[in-house]
């Protein structure tokens, strides 16, 4: 039984941008001239129930780095991390639901299968976040991925982001539809 | 690696909550799937003081351009803790509000009522050694919101908290204690228990309230506890 019961979430709301965006500058770029890895862009939408843009929805995504190692004490690896990159981005979607990022491929984790990137998605009419994952459509390990595979077979695009051939810095796209014939897998660790 | 105890959804608000209209098209409809916790789940960014700038902490100078904000000054304090009551020391907070007059410095906010030239309400701050933090800034107030007739928000500040991991991220909102508001907000009626709602209502702070200058309000969070396992059983 547990001392302490957790504080519960509340919406984002419509007014974090000066506090979450503005008052740190570039935060959906991970990467400076000397992070390690091949640089990408994830881009996409957040769209809701009808399919209109969340404006006021932010995303952030939490990785590791181009050799699967993250700057953080619980990995025994932390040593090896490359110091120039945190891992972590944040993205508003002001811009009619678009979120991006700047970043670098991750590598893959120690005992896992392929590369991916865990994301959260709040918004003004969530009462609490929604969490998912970006996995790559180019990685063919993503086969033997044991999550993408507890998830069902029709749904599991929602999760891969498609290179886009046509740009020249490697660009994936995945857009997040919170609701609908086509939502998003969303999970609860 | 110790896994963490899992979001506990008896505290925490559903998607949809249909008072609070604009839930009903945006939070997830189908069933959340099962995620293992992994390396990727039980780590997260780590932060450095170096990242704040010296007034971040105090809301009450850190947008000044001709004289102080309007309003009363208040001291907001609390510690940061997981489920087992153990101190989260350097975690970030972030914190933003609207001013005196329940007015956002935001350009889709369009309440009418004045904007304070020297206010922001817009802060972050570090938890110390000990899992604690303190910040300065004006009590807000109320505002006006278009979810029904005569709706208004009761005065709250949002915090955004990073615990050690990706389990432990959390965005709420801190209250006030008496605010008559709260009970008609659907906002704050989304949590679905009582006790839940109490902890997101700060305390007053007579220890914390400074002679001559600010009142008090004491505010803890906590988010996910390590998995305790109080009995080891040895399978036959």
């Amino acid at each position: 039984m547990s001392q302490f019961e957790q504080s519960p979430s509340q919406t984002i709301g419509p007014f974090f941008h000066n506090a979450l965006i503005q008052m740190t500058d570039g935060q959906n770029v991970l990467v400076n001239e000397k992070t390690a890895g091949q640089k990408i862009i994830i881009t996409g939408l957040v769209l809701d129930g009808d399919g209109q843009p969340v404006e006021d929805s932010m995303v952030e995504i939490w990785q590791a780095d181009a050799n699967g190692y993250f700057n953080h004490p619980a990995d025994p690896n932390q040593a090896k991390s490359d110091p120039e990159f945190m891992g972590h981005g944040r993205s508003q979607a002001v811009d009619a639901g678009r979120f991006s990022f700047t970043t670098v491929k991750p590598g893959i984790i120690a005992g896992e299968a392929t590369p991916y990137i865990n994301l959260r998605v709040f918004a003004r009419g969530m009462l609490i976040h929604a969490i998912s994952r970006i996995y790559f459509s180019d990685e063919t390990t993503n086969k033997s991925d044991a999550v993408l595979n507890s998830v069902p077979a029709e749904r599991r695009d929602t999760l891969v982001a498609k290179l886009d051939p046509a740009e020249l810095i490697p660009t994936y796209r995945l857009d997040l539809n919170m609701q609908g014939e086509n939502e998003t897998v969303f999970f609860n660790p | 690696m110790t896994e963490f105890n899992p979001i506990n959804w008896k505290t925490h608000p559903p998607y949809s909550h249909p008072p609070y209209r604009s839930t009903e098209k945006r939070g997830p409809q189908k069933k959340l799937l099962p995620l293992p916790q992994k390396l990727s789940e039980l780590t997260g960014p780590v932060f450095g003081e170096d990242m704040l700038g010296e007034f971040d902490s105090d809301l009450t100078r850190n947008a000044r351009v001709n004289g102080e904000p309007i309003g009363e000054r208040i001291i907001v304090v609390g510690k940061l803790l997981d489920e087992s009551g153990n101190a989260i020391p350097n975690a970030l907070l972030e914190v933003w509000q609207a001013n005196a007059c329940g007015r956002y410095i935001h350009k889709v906010d369009q309440h009418d009522a004045p904007l304070d030239p020297n206010f922001t309400g817009c802060g972050r701050v570090m938890t110390d050694a000990n899992g604690e933090y303190r910040f300065m800034t004006i009590k807000p107030g109320a505002y006006p919101w278009g979810n029904h007739e005569n709706a208004w928000r009761p005065a709250h500040i949002h915090f955004s908290v990073f615990g050690t991991n990706f389990l432990q991220r959390l965005v709420t909102q801190m209250y006030f204690p008496g605010d008559p508001l709260m009970p008609l907000d659907p906002i704050f009626n989304g949590l679905p228990d009582e006790n839940g709602k109490r902890r997101l209502i700060s305390d007053y702070a007579h220890d914390i309230t400074t002679p001559e200058y600010a009142l008090g309000y004491r505010f803890n969070i906590v988010v996910n506890g390590p998995k305790e396992t109080p009995f080891e059983t040895k399978e036959a």
